[in-house]
């Protein structure tokens, strides 16, 4: 078992590492000079590329080959996009595909 | 006031995910055998829940704190992503942008990129309350759970869906936006592609590395085809 101390210690580096990466392009790219057109570009080309990324990363851990294939979270994901695409209403699109899913995985699956 | 009415509705979704995951959070916590004033402090000085978390095993196992850093590093790299893409957004925001860039977890980072702010409301203010909102979310769900414990049961299955729902909108909001979608692409082939060769638990890092190579390989195209806002 650790000791206060270490325990401090410990969780002090859990914020340091997640500080550094948060703070680090800010340091380093200030208000002062200009951002290299390279890091400009990355600025408008990362973002689609990012919510893609964490599109798969909520969806990690979905069993395709076992339990229920990954069945409930494609009707729900398509039902989000179809709403969405009619509505335009965040909120409605992400509410009723949760409670859709929720109703999926209690109920059916 | 404005500004804070307008980025609400914005954080209603992340009121939901992250009381259901804080509480979680907090409750993981409560069985491991820590007070709530360690969820309530974690939740407040990290606010990252994946590394949260993942802390609660390096509290039980013996002490090794240069693991510890690296591990947070290899686990919030995405951040630096976000950050690099928040560069102009968060410039001019005043004594409000340490803040800004200390409370830039996943959510508020799509919200505060993606959200099309009115034009009567200030910026920064909005931007600030989006941050403020899901710190106040995350902390108070994180202690709430340390406090309960394993006390409390209801059927929540499913509810962490929610975050999921948020991310395929936020997509699709930025798919709707621009004319060719070339690094949205690149993006979910690169990370299925490295979620299917790696596995689940070590998918993030080779996915930005390969998100990051294919965006510099295309520069020119993607510059030309003026995908990209």
């Amino acid at each position: 078992m650790m000791t206060l101390g270490q325990q401090f210690i410990t969780i002090g580096m859990c914020v340091l590492g997640t500080m550094l990466t948060r703070f680090l392009p800010f340091l380093v790219f200030s208000d002062k000079r200009p951002t290299p057109k390279y890091i400009q570009y990355l600025g408008h080309a990362l973002p689609p590329a990012i919510f893609a990324m964490l599109v798969v990363y909520c969806l990690k851990d979905v069993e395709v080959v076992s339990g229920s294939h990954g069945i409930p979270e494609l009707i729900a994901m398509v039902v989000v996009v179809i709403l969405h695409l009619w509505k335009r209403k965040m909120l409605l699109s992400i509410a009723a595909g949760t409670v859709l899913y929720m109703l999926l995985v209690q109920t059916v699956f | 006031m404005a500004a804070l009415k307008a980025a609400f509705p914005y954080t209603v979704p992340i009121f939901a995910s992250f009381w259901f995951l804080g509480i979680t959070y907090g409750i993981y916590m409560n069985v491991s055998g820590f007070s709530f004033w360690y969820p309530f402090v974690m939740s407040a000085i990290i606010f990252g829940g994946s590394l949260e978390f993942l802390a609660v095993n390096m509290l039980l196992s013996p002490f090794a704190p240069l693991e510890t850093f690296l591990v947070s590093l290899m686990i919030q790299a995405r951040h630096l992503f976000y950050g690099i893409a928040m560069l102009d957004k968060y410039r001019g925001t005043g004594f409000k942008k340490p803040y800004l860039i200390f409370g830039m977890c996943d959510e508020s980072f799509s919200i505060n990129y993606s959200a099309e702010i009115p034009e009567n409301v200030d910026r920064g203010w909005f931007m600030f309350f989006v941050t403020l909102l899901n710190h106040i979310y995350w902390v108070s769900g994180a202690t709430l759970g340390g406090l309960l414990g394993s006390v409390i049961e209801f059927n929540t299955e499913g509810l962490g869906f929610v975050m999921t729902a948020m991310f395929v909108v936020i997509l699709l909001e930025q798919l709707l936006k621009e004319k060719r979608h070339y690094t949205a692409v690149i993006g979910l082939v690169v990370s299925a592609a490295c979620l299917i060769g790696f596995g689940s638990d070590s998918f993030l890092l080779p996915a930005m590395g390969g998100i990051l190579l294919l965006l510099t390989a295309f520069r020119r195209p993607i510059e030309k085809a003026g995908d990209i806002l």
